[in-house]
C-alpha cells in the first residue's frame, strides 16, 4: 500500500492553485483534510486530531503564502510548526538534582511497552553522564523479568538491587532507596511490573511505592506502535499516579508515532526520550521537530542531515566537495565517502531516513545496492595503486587486468566499476553546479555521495 | 455449550471497559439522530476511528453502510446498527479449519514484534493444549532477549510440558533444530516455537525467521504447520504493517491478538481481516493461563457492540 507522503498528496491537491498570495478558508479546508487523514494514519488520537486541526485552520486562513511554497506547503508548515510547539518545543532533559543528592526514577507503563529494557538503557546512560545509578527490580511478576533486569545491567555495569520475586514491590523499593543511600548511589532507577491502566490493585501498588518512598521522576514509558488507546493510557497514569515525563520505545520500527501526539497532548508532560533499537546504547534524546516530520509522513530528514555531520569529516568534505566542482574526484574520494557511508549505519539506514521511502521501496532499493557489491568494489579500489586512484584516466587494460586479478573479480566488474565512476563524476558536476545555483532548497544536503 | 459460555463470559468481563465506551457511543448515536445524515456517518466514523479499525478501513466500511441504507431505503438511524455488526461479522468470520493443528500432529511457529507477548501467549497455547490430553513440546528460540529462556521455561513449568532451550545469544535455527528432533523422538503432538521479538522492518531478522522456516519445511514434512503472529491489542495502524511484512517471510495463518482487557478495541483486527484475510484465532483478555480464548467473530462483535 506504500502511502503516500502528506507532501505529494498535497502538492496533487494543490496542482491548480499554484502561486495565490494569501491561504483562504477554501484553501486550508482542503488541506486540512489530508492533514487529518495522515494524522490519523499516523494514530494521532481522534479527539486529538480534532483540536488540533480546529486550532490550526483558525491560524492558517489568512496567512500569507511565503515565497517558494504553494498553499499546500504553506499549510504543511504551519501544520508542523504547531506540531513542534505541541511536542516540545525544545527537547526535554530528565531533572536529576545536583551532586549526591539521591534522585528516585520510577519507570511505569503497560506490559510490553519497554520497561526493563528501557531502564538499563537509561542506566548506563545516566552511568557515562558520570551518574552513580542503582537499578531496582520490582517486577514480581513476570516469570525472569528479574534476571532480564539483572542480565542487562551487568551488560551496562551497572549494580541491580532485588530482593527476590516473593518480595512486596513497594518494600523492594523502600529497601532498595535507603542501600542506595548507604552506599554512595546518587541515581535509584525503580523498574516496575507492567500494568493496565484499569487494573486498580496494580495502580494501587504504584501509588504506595510512591507513599512509601519519595519518588522525584515518574517515568511512562510508551510503545510508539500504541494506538488511539495511547490517550487512555497517558491520562490515567497521570491521574492515577502524577507523570513527569514520557520515553517513547520501539521508534526503530516504521510506526508513525502519532501515539507522541495523543501522549503529549494528553498529560503535557515533555518526552524525554527515544527508544531506537534493540541494544541497549540505542536511547536517543527525543526531537519535537524530526517526530513532527514523521507524524506527518515527511520522513526523518532532520536526523539524516545530523548523523550525517556527525559522521562526516567536516575538513574532509569540504576537500571533497572542492574536488567535485572541479571534477578532480578520484578512487580514493569514492572509497572515503563509502567508508563515511558505513559509519553512518550503511546505506539501508539512511535510505529509511528518506521522506517517500516506504517499506516497499524501501527493499526494492536495499535489493538493488547489495552491501557485498560494496565490498567488492572496495577491493578493487585497494588493488589500485595511488598513481591509479587519483587518475583514474590512466587506467589500461593491462592495468585493469592486474587490479581484477588482485580483487578476485572478473575483469568485467573493473571495466563496470570504472565506467560506473565516471558516470558519477559527471553526475557530481552537474550536482554540485545545483547545489551553488539554487538557495533555499529544503533538506538540500551537501554530501558526497 | 459449556466452552462457549465461559469465552462469552470471560470477554465480556475483559471488554467491559471497551464495551462501556464505544457502546455508549454507538447507542446514542442510533438513538439519538432523527435522520440518516452527514453527522450521523461523522459520528460513525469518529468511534469507528476511535476503536483503532483504521481510517481506510473505517471508510470501506462506511461506504457500504451508505450503499445499503440507499439499497433497502432505510430511514432509521436505529436499523443502520445491525447493518454495522452484521458487515463487520462477516469480514471477521474464522472459517471452519480455523483449528485443524488440534486435531493433528502440528508445529506451531509464533512470531511478532517485541512486547507483544509472544512467550506469555505460548506458555497460555502450551496450557491450553497439555489440557486437551496432548503432548506438547516448547522450543524456546528466542535467545536474544535477556532472560527469555528463563520466562519460557517458568511457563513450561506451570502447563508441566517440556522445553527446548539454547543459550543466550546462540543460533535460534538451531535451537528450533534440536526441538523438532526432541519433538520427534518424544512422539509429541504439538511442538511451539517461541522467537525472539522482531521489527518487521529489520531485514536481517526477518531473514533469520526466513531460516527458521526453511528447516520447519525441510524437517518438518509429516506435520501440518501453524504460523500465529501475535499481535498487540493496544497497537494502532502499525500492526496492519506487521502483518503485512510477516505474511511476506513466513505463511500466516493466524493471529493471536493480545491486551484485550484494558480499554484498548482492537479494532485493527478488523482492518487486518478485510486487508490481508488472515483471521483471529485466539485474544488474550488476562494474565492467568486461562486467558487466552479461541476467538469467535461473532461473539467478538457481539459483546463489542453488546447486543
Amino acid at each position: 500500500m506504500a502511502f503516500e507522503s502528506l507532501t505529494d498528496k498535497l502538492q496533487n491537491v494543490f496542482k491548480n492553485l499554484r502561486s495565490k498570495g494569501r491561504l483562504t478558508e477554501a484553501d486550508v479546508k482542503t488541506a486540512l483534510k489530508e492533514v487529518k487523514m495522515a494524522l490519523l494514519e499516523a494514530d494521532v488520537s481522534f479527539k486529538v486530531v480534532k483540536q488540533f486541526t480546529k486550532a490550526v485552520q483558525e491560524k492558517a486562513v489568512g496567512q500569507d503564502v511565503m515565497n517558494g511554497l504553494n498553499p499546500g506547503q504553506m499549510v504543511i508548515k504551519i501544520v508542523n510548526d504547531e506540531l513542534v510547539q505541541l511536542m516540545g518545543p525544545e527537547p526535554a532533559e530528565l531533572v536529576l538534582k545536583p551532586g549526591n543528592e539521591l534522585t528516585v526514577i520510577m519507570m511505569v507503563g503497560l506490559q510490553g511497552a519497554g520497561k526493563t529494557t528501557t531502564a538499563a538503557k537509561l542506566a548506563g546512560k545516566l552511568k557515562s553522564q558520570g551518574r552513580r545509578p542503582l537499578l531496582v527490580a520490582c517486577d514480581v511478576y513476570r516469570p525472569a523479568a528479574i534476571t532480564q533486569l539483572e542480565v542487562n545491567g551487568k551488560k551496562q555495569g551497572v549494580e541491580v538491587f532485588s530482593l527476590g520475586e516473593k518480595a512486596d514491590p513497594v518494600d523492594i523499593a523502600e529497601k532498595a532507596v535507603s542501600y542506595a543511600k548507604n552506599n554512595g548511589f546518587n541515581t535509584v532507577l525503580i523498574d516496575t511490573a507492567g500494568r493496565l491502566h484499569i487494573d486498580e490493585r496494580m495502580m494501587e501498588e504504584l501509588q504506595n511505592i510512591r507513599g512509601r518512598v519519595h519518588v522525584d521522576q515518574t517515568v511512562l514509558v510508551v510503545d510508539a506502535m500504541t494506538g488511539q488507546d495511547a490517550v487512555n493510557v497517558a491520562a490515567s497514569f497521570e491521574e492515577k499516579i502524577g507523570l513527569d515525563g514520557v520515553i517513547l520505545t520501539k521508534l526503530d520500527g516504521d510506526t508513525r508515532g502519532g501515539a507522541a501526539l495523543s501522549v503529549k497532548a494528553t498529560c503535557g508532560k515533555p518526552i524525554l526520550y527515544a527508544g531506537m533499537g534493540e541494544k541497549l546504547s540505542d536511547l536517543e534524546q527525543f526531537y519535537p521537530d524530526r517526530m513532527a516530520s514523521r507524524i506527518l509522513g515527511m520522513g526523518d530528514v532532520m536526523s539524516l542531515i545530523e548523523k550525517a555531520q556527525a559522521s562526516l569529516d567536516e575538513e574532509k568534505a569540504k576537500d571533497i566537495e572542492q574536488r567535485f566542482r572541479k571534477a578532480q574526484f578520484g578512487f580514493d574520494d569514492y572509497l572515503d565517502s563509502m567508508n563515511q557511508m558505513k559509519n553512518m549505519g550503511g546505506l539501508s539506514s539512511i535510505l529509511s531516513m528518506l521522506p517517500g521511502i516506504g517499506g516497499s521501496q524501501m527493499k526494492q532499493l536495499e535489493d538493488a545496492v547489495d552491501e557485498k557489491k560494496m565490498a567488492q568494489i572496495e577491493a578493487m579500489i585497494l588493488s589500485m595503486t595511488p598513481q591509479e586512484r587519483s587518475n583514474p584516466d590512466i587506467l589500461n587494460p593491462s592495468r585493469k587486468k592486474r587490479i581484477a586479478n588482485g580483487a578476485g573479480v572478473d575483469i568485467s566488474e573493473v571495466n563496470k566499476l570504472v565506467k560506473q565512476f565516471e558516470q558519477s563524476r559527471k553526475m557530481m558536476k552537474q550536482y554540485s553546479g545545483m547545489m551553488s545555483g539554487k538557495g533555499g532548497m529544503r533538506g538540500r544536503f551537501k554530501l558526497p555521495f | 455449550m459449556e466452552e462457549k459460555k465461559g469465552f462469552f463470559k470471560r470477554l465480556v468481563e475483559g471488554l467491559t471497559k471497551t464495551r462501556d465506551n464505544i457502546v455508549s457511543g454507538i447507542d446514542s448515536i442510533f438513538s439519538g439522530y432523527s435522520s440518516i445524515d452527514d453527522d450521523f456517518y461523522d459520528e460513525i466514523e469518529e468511534i469507528l476511528v476511535m476503536g483503532d479499525i483504521g481510517i481506510n478501513a473505517t471508510t470501506a466500511i462506511i461506504e457500504d453502510l451508505k450503499q445499503k441504507v440507499k439499497e433497502q431505503r432505510i430511514k432509521d438511524p436505529a436499523q443502520c446498527k445491525q447493518l454495522l455488526i452484521d458487515s463487520i461479522k462477516d469480514q471477521m468470520d474464522v472459517g471452519e479449519t480455523a483449528y485443524e493443528f488440534e486435531n493433528r500432529k502440528s508445529v506451531i511457529l509464533v512470531i511478532g514484534v517485541n512486547g507483544v507477548g509472544k512467550t506469555t501467549s505460548v506458555g497460555k497455547l502450551a496450557g491450553k493444549l497439555k489440557d486437551q490430553g496432548k503432548k506438547v513440546v516448547l522450543a524456546a528460540a528466542d535467545t536474544f532477549r535477556a532472560a527469555a529462556g528463563e520466562q519460557l521455561t517458568e511457563w513450561a513449568k506451570r502447563a508441566d510440558v517440556d522445553i527446548i532451550s539454547g543459550q543466550e545469544g546462540s543460533d535460534p535455527a538451531s535451537v528450533v533444530y534440536d526441538a523438532i528432533a526432541a519433538a520427534k523422538a518424544r512422539n509429541a503432538d504439538v511442538l511451539l516455537i517461541d522467537t525472539a521479538g522482531r521489527l518487521h522492518n529489520k531485514k536481517n531478522l526477518m531473514n533469520e525467521l526466513g531460516k527458521i522456516n526453511r528447516i520447519l519445511d525441510r524437517e518438518c514434512q509429516e506435520y501440518y504447520r501453524e504460523t500465529l503472529v501475535v499481535l498487540d491489542g493496544t497497537t494502532g495502524q502499525n500492526a496492519l504493517s506487521q502483518a503485512r511484512e510477516f505474511k511476506e517471510v513466513a505463511d500466516l495463518t493466524g493471529i493471536i491478538l493480545t491486551k484485550l482487557d484494558g480499554t484498548a478495541k482492537g479494532g485493527i483486527a478488523v482492518a487486518i481481516h478485510s486487508e490481508l484475510d488472515i483471521p483471529v484465532k485466539y485474544i488474550g483478555v488476562g494474565e492467568s493461563i486461562d486467558d487466552l480464548q479461541k476467538f469467535n467473530a461473532e461473539e467478538f462483535v457481539n459483546a463489542l457492540f453488546a447486543v
